[in-house]
């Protein structure tokens, strides 16, 4: 892995800024994020609101029609995303890299079938046979552990579960081979069930394909048991960085209190600590607030 | 208990500061408030106050018509017949010798009558069908609705004709006929409306005051209804205003010689070629007059009925 | 929406069972479209029951004199008897209705008095020419009003959108009757560009053997070519005029299921995958707002059917509007509510027909 973090970053984020225009005024939820990645796996945490999801969707140029992206660097494998075309973008995403989304209930188009849905991933940026597209797609739905890929190449959404979904989505932004794949919020939908088989599924395909992974989620224990780095994002704006490993050292007062505020097994608790906010967190630095 | 942030000293004094304040005291006057805020929205929208402005000269041509009219509009001068637009005859005359702005200017009150007429005898009946079988659901929500789709399942131009046929031309008539074919929209609205809050709380405890079911689909449930249904009915004036036109137009509504929109038009037909202004003013107010009611719907349906939108 | 949640249960929503398991859920499935299928069919039936003692019942309070009618003013009031006699009206209410109804499953809706020939006949002899009307202007509302709404929605709020906008309440608000003499007065009165009222000139009509009843039909299969260029000038002004109507209100609609459509999240998806824009838009978007846009033309459709009344009479289209209306003015009530019940009998059929093609369409419906 050493030597995979020695070359030339992945990804270069510096001062990223996401604006809003609504009714009510300007809106800014990601207020001057910075990071770089490797060929890591890097968890960003967050609750809701503090512009997670909206740096994924950055990242990918996606923010919604309302919305305006400004950055000092937003740079992934060299090349500047803020002056891509339409067109350059296009052979970016899906090809270069990809998301994987919340829920496949609502993210997968509901008159299409399964099959169609990842050939057209496929076909986007291969230029194959119908015939080749479609065992490539097999072949895919088998490595996401799907039984009976025949035939749920010829399903509809509406006829297959979540976790079978959230591993039809994977098969989906995956075939292509992207080298960032962005995973936001990916289990969050699914049942308790099946949401570790969804996630070992996910790891395996990064793994064995050296691909860089940005995983969005609330769930600290999940994204520090997954993810070699994590994030922790505070009102649109990075509060801490650090290694996976070095979590229960955690400085700032904000990951301590998420830390807090998780029941633990070694020793009962009769209430659990809620969450005291400090106005400083919101414009501090790290050095800042602990202060 | 808490004092409002902006303090009262600097709070507007007066009807507006009553009618904006945060802590109203009474019912009615949060409801003023709420209506002046929704003016406050509308009058920034320039379309619907031009909507509006037709709308509301409509009625004043029709309060005033006597006084606004040049000319008799029933009786004319046989010899300044089928002429063009003048100084005395600002749209020209018809072939019985009657000053078309005369006429347009009386037929603006058939025109608001059959809007008014229909709107409050078939907005009601299908607020009442619509909350009844909502409200009670089961067996009477399916009788209803049955009934409902029976009617919509009549063309609604034909089944007026019908109506028309068995009570006999007239105004009246055609209004009745009218009335009869457009409440079962407002009934599926109403309906739908009220399978919302049927469930609130609200009424659970409206319900356990030992509220009656007619005081509380009356008192509770068909004020949550009005707005939407007030937006709908808006927008269906023009189409209420067209059909009315187009039964004077094919001889079953208002009768000649009454100078009503439609059948000015259809009295015009004949005279198209050479005198095209009978018959093409009137359509023109027609249209005038219903854009101004799209529009003023429009605006409405912005203000009260936001989730309905679409006209961004 | 309960048979949705349903099948999305962990049950069904295994495919990679084993194939013997799988055959009794699909004999579930085809009995629950079976049942579909019987309780539309169930519906509709009463919907037509309905419709059929609304026009009884409007024939009843008449204040036309059925016998008179039938008889004439100056009949003996012997034969007046013997007619009243014949036509059932001393029987009770509810079984002049059941005859009244099986009358009319025999395909009996009396005898017009205008016409002096069968209602039935009269109706068969006069729809082709509505229907001709009704399917031309559809064709080129849907064909024009859907990529107008897509791009309405696309552009939201730009010079796209506001076009549509101005044509939709210019749409809702000019009298059809009022445009149509207009532009007949335009077009064919003063410029000449297009035929006149009726389906061909005068001249032509009188040597001309319809088969289907369909002109342009007809001279095509007939290989006539300038009797069809005859029709194509005649039909060009009416169809455009009820496309018009049925483009505004086609593309307000797609317009606004567009806008719907393209804040979902799987539009998102398709352009993570690195979809362009056209498809995006024209595949993804459009595909699923086909699903509720079918009950739109469908319904556009079926009012074109009827409600090309006024257009009718304004050109003097010999359809199915023009035959009620004047049969009405002549209080010919057997035609009038033979026609009446013949408009909601394909008012009900075209809502079946888009019921089942919205099964097609949305595979969520399918089963």
């Amino acid at each position: 892995m050493a030597d995979l973090k020695s070359a030339a970053p992945l990804l270069e984020v510096e001062d990223l800024r996401v604006h809003f225009h609504t009714p009510r005024g300007e809106v800014e939820a990601v207020r001057g994020l910075s990071f770089t990645l490797g060929r890591e796996r890097l968890g960003i945490v967050g609750e809701s609101g503090s512009g997670k999801s909206q740096t994924g969707r950055a990242i990918l140029g996606l923010t919604a029609g309302n919305g305006r992206i400004t950055a000092k660097t937003l740079r992934f494998q060299g090349q500047d995303l803020l002056s891509l075309s339409p067109k350059q973008w296009r052979a970016v995403r899906g090809a270069r890299m990809s998301m994987i989304m919340q829920d496949p209930k609502y993210s997968l188009n509901p008159v299409m079938t399964v099959g169609d849905q990842i050939v057209e991933a496929y076909r986007q940026h291969h230029r194959v046979s119908a015939a080749e597209a479609r065992q490539r797609a097999l072949a895919m739905l088998a490595r996401v552990k799907i039984r009976d890929p025949e035939r749920v190449f010829a399903t509809y959404p509406h006829e297959v579960s979540g976790g079978m979904g959230q591993r039809i989505m994977i098969a989906m932004m995956l075939i292509p081979e992207p080298d960032l794949i962005i995973a936001d919020e990916p289990t969050s939908a699914l049942d308790v069930t099946v949401r570790l088989q969804v996630l070992a599924i996910l790891d395996d395909l990064v793994r064995e394909r050296g691909m860089a992974l940005i995983f969005i989620s609330h769930d600290l224990p999940l994204v520090s048991s997954f993810c070699d780095r994590i994030l922790v994002m505070y009102k649109g704006r990075v509060v801490e960085d650090l290694k996976a490993s070095d979590l229960q050292s955690a400085r700032h007062p904000y990951t301590q209190g998420l830390l807090g505020c998780l029941p633990r097994l070694d020793h009962r608790q009769e209430t659990l600590p809620v969450l005291r906010r400090d106005p400083r967190w919101e414009h501090g630095t790290l050095e800042e607030v602990m202060r | 208990m808490n004092k409002p942030m902006t303090g009262t000293a600097t709070a507007p004094q007066g009807l507006r500061g009553w009618l904006r304040t945060d802590t109203p005291q009474s019912r009615f006057q949060a409801r003023m408030g709420r209506l002046w805020f929704g003016w406050l929205t509308f009058r920034r929208n320039r379309l619907a106050m031009l909507g509006l402005s037709i709308v509301l000269l409509l009625c004043a041509v029709a309060l005033f018509a006597p006084l606004l009219a040049p000319y008799n509009p029933v009786q004319g001068v046989l010899n300044d017949r089928l002429q063009a637009g003048s100084a005395a005859h600002w749209f020209g005359t018809d072939n019985m010798g009657r000053d078309i702005l005369s006429r347009l200017i009386y037929g603006a009150r058939y025109t608001l009558m059959v809007v008014v007429l229909v709107a409050i005898t078939a907005a009601p009946i299908g607020l009442l069908v619509g909350t009844v079988a909502g409200y009670f659901g089961g067996w009477v929500d399916t009788a209803l609705m049955r009934v409902t789709d029976i009617f919509l399942a009549f063309p609604k131009l034909i089944l007026a004709l019908a109506f028309v046929a068995a009570l006999g031309p007239g105004l009246e008539n055609a209004v009745l006929a009218i009335a009869l074919t457009s409440w079962p929209p407002y009934a599926r609205l109403a309906r739908a409306e009220t399978l919302t809050v049927r469930k609130a709380d609200y009424i659970a405890a409206a319900r356990l005051q030992g509220l009656s079911h007619a005081r509380l689909i009356v008192g509770h449930i068909m004020p949550m209804c009005t707005s939407s249904l007030i937006v709908r009915v808006t927008l269906d004036m023009a189409g209420i205003i067209l059909t009315a036109a187009g039964l004077g137009f094919l001889g079953l509504g208002a009768q000649p010689p009454l100078p009503e929109w439609g059948a000015m038009i259809s009295e015009g037909r004949q005279f198209l070629l050479n005198q095209w202004w009978v018959a093409t003013v009137p359509g023109l107010a027609i249209f005038v007059v219903s854009l101004g009611f799209n529009l003023l719907g429009d605006g409405l349906r912005d203000v009260l009925d936001p989730r309905a939108g679409g006209n961004g | 929406m309960t048979e949705r949640a349903e099948q999305g249960g962990p049950e069904t929503a295994s495919p990679s069972r084993s194939g013997a398991r799988q055959a009794s859920p699909g004999r579930v499935r085809l009995k629950r479209a079976g049942l579909l299928l019987l309780r539309t069919f169930g519906s509709l039936a009463v919907t037509f029951l309905g419709l059929l003692i609304i026009t009884f019942l409007i024939g009843r309070v008449l204040p036309i004199d059925p016998v008179l009618a039938a008889v004439g003013d100056r009949a003996p009031a012997d034969v007046y008897d013997r007619v009243y006699h014949e036509m059932g009206l001393h029987l009770p209410l509810y079984q002049q209705f059941f005859d009244y109804v099986v009358k009319i499953f025999q395909g009996d809706f009396g005898t017009s008095v205008l016409t002096s020939r069968p209602v039935l006949d009269d109706i068969v002899r006069v729809f082709p020419a509505t229907l001709e009307l009704a399917t031309i202007a559809t064709i080129l509302g849907v064909l024009l009003g859907v990529p107008m709404g897509v791009l309405a929605a696309v552009h939201r709020g730009r010079w796209p959108d506001h076009c549509v906008r101005v044509l939709g309440l210019f749409g809702y608000s000019l009298p059809v009757f009022w445009l149509g003499l207009v532009g007949l007065l335009l077009f064919y009165m003063k410029l000449d560009w297009v035929g006149g009222p009726g389906r061909l000139d005068a001249a032509m009509e009188d040597f001309f053997e319809p088969v289907t009843g369909l002109i342009l039909v007809d001279a095509l299969l007939q290989g006539d070519m300038e009797v069809f260029w005859n029709a194509v000038s005649h039909i060009t002004l009416p169809a455009a005029l009820l496309a018009y109507f049925s483009l505004a209100y086609i593309a307000r609609m797609t317009r606004s299921f567009m806008l719907e459509q393209l804040a979902q999240e799987y539009v998102l998806t398709a352009r993570v995958k690195g979809v362009s824009e056209a498809r995006v838009i024209w595949r993804h978007a459009l595909g699923n707002v086909m699903v509720p846009l079918i009950t739109v033309i469908a319904l556009s459709y079926a009012h074109l059917l009827e409600g090309s009344v006024l257009t009718e009479t304004v050109f003097a289209w010999p359809g199915l509007g023009s035959y009620i209306t004047s049969s009405l003015l002549n209080a010919d009530m057997n035609a009038v509510l033979g026609g009446t019940i013949i408009v909601g009998g394909v008012f009900i059929g075209i809502n079946l027909l888009s019921d089942l093609l919205y099964r097609l369409f949305d595979p969520r419906a399918r089963r």
